[in-house]
């Protein structure tokens, strides 16, 4: 295996626990919902903001803390880094397309998985349809020249 | 813009917050602790839609699939916590098994176009708007930005023309 993890025995442990809550916060918040999504966009219902901004607070907290406090990640030995991508046109387009899909079906890649976990199978359309989306945008930016090759590390 | 600037002012006077704010404010800090857990431990920063390129490395050899090869299997591994950590909720405090009555067209056109959307725009609602927001990252605030306006604008449209959910 050529994985980077190489291999804390506790690293798999701790990713599976952090997915662990995170599908549990996006369960709670409704966000497996696709309806309550739309009663955010259709502006029935406010709260997905605090969703959002709860989420943030905390990574915020979280990652600005750990990069003025502490030394490097216990499991990987791994500096802590903020998650910041070059601003161009890329973000806009995409975001833009991003955003014809949430409004028209109401999920987004987390929630989708964690639609699964509440047995909301249909949903398995969408999360196909993801991977169709990947594919298709990765086979035709495969076909043309690079303009950032390590750009996309996270997210 | 006009339609939506009303109904925006329409529905603040009435209820913003028609079921309250206490599971949604609960449920987004339980998401950014999951982020957090995984950031302390490992310095790794999980958003959810690298895993649609990154799973694509195990059966295609594209170039733009590979480059996530490294990070293929915790991805899987996280996207398995989401799963079953939605499954833990919905079968304890939860009401169980629910299911969407959005049309599977909706959910399989739109799903294509967040797939490709996603990985053009560097990042999904938690890779730009948990993760990148923050970071205080300018990119994540004008990828937020840009998503939440075109996703009101096209649901409000997708309304108006009159496709009920």
């Amino acid at each position: 295996m050529s994985a980077e993890h190489e291999q804390h025995p506790l690293f798999m442990p701790v990713v599976f626990a952090g997915g662990l809550v995170f599908g549990f916060g996006l369960a709670l918040s409704n966000m497996a919902q696709p309806e309550v999504v739309l009663s955010f966009l259709l502006f029935e219902d406010f709260g997905l903001l605090f969703v959002m901004f709860g989420a943030a607070v905390v990574t915020g907290v979280t990652f600005f803390g750990a990069i003025r406090f502490l030394d490097g990640a216990p499991l990987t030995g791994g500096r802590y880094e903020r998650r910041l991508k070059t601003l161009d046109t890329n973000v806009v387009v995409g975001g833009g397309i991003f955003g014809v899909g949430w409004g028209l079906s109401g999920i987004c890649p987390g929630a989708a998985y964690a639609s699964i976990g509440i047995g909301n199978l249909p949903i398995l359309y969408g999360i196909v349809g993801m991977f169709v989306g990947a594919y298709v945008q990765g086979y035709w930016r495969s076909s043309t020249p690079d303009a950032e090759p390590a750009a996309a590390k996270a997210d | 813009m006009i339609l939506e600037a009303h109904a925006l002012f329409l529905a603040i006077l009435a209820d913003p917050f028609p079921n309250g704010i206490a599971h949604y404010a609960a449920g987004g800090v339980l998401v950014g602790l999951g982020v957090a857990i995984i950031y302390l431990g490992t310095g790794r920063i999980a958003g959810a839609s690298t895993f649609l390129e990154s799973t694509l490395s195990y059966g295609s050899t594209l170039s733009r699939f590979q480059r996530y090869r490294p990070s293929r299997d915790w991805r899987v591994v996280f996207t398995l916590g989401i799963v079953i950590g939605a499954g833990v909720y919905a079968f304890t405090l939860g009401d169980g098994v629910w299911v969407t009555d959005v049309q599977p067209w909706r959910l399989f056109l739109g799903g294509v176009l967040v797939g490709i959307g996603t990985r053009v725009g560097k990042g999904c609602t938690s890779g730009h708007g948990v993760c990148g927001v923050g970071s205080a990252s300018p990119a994540s605030f004008v990828g937020v930005a840009t998503f939440l306006l075109i996703a009101i604008g096209t649901a409000q449209l997708v309304q108006a023309v009159g496709v009920g959910i």
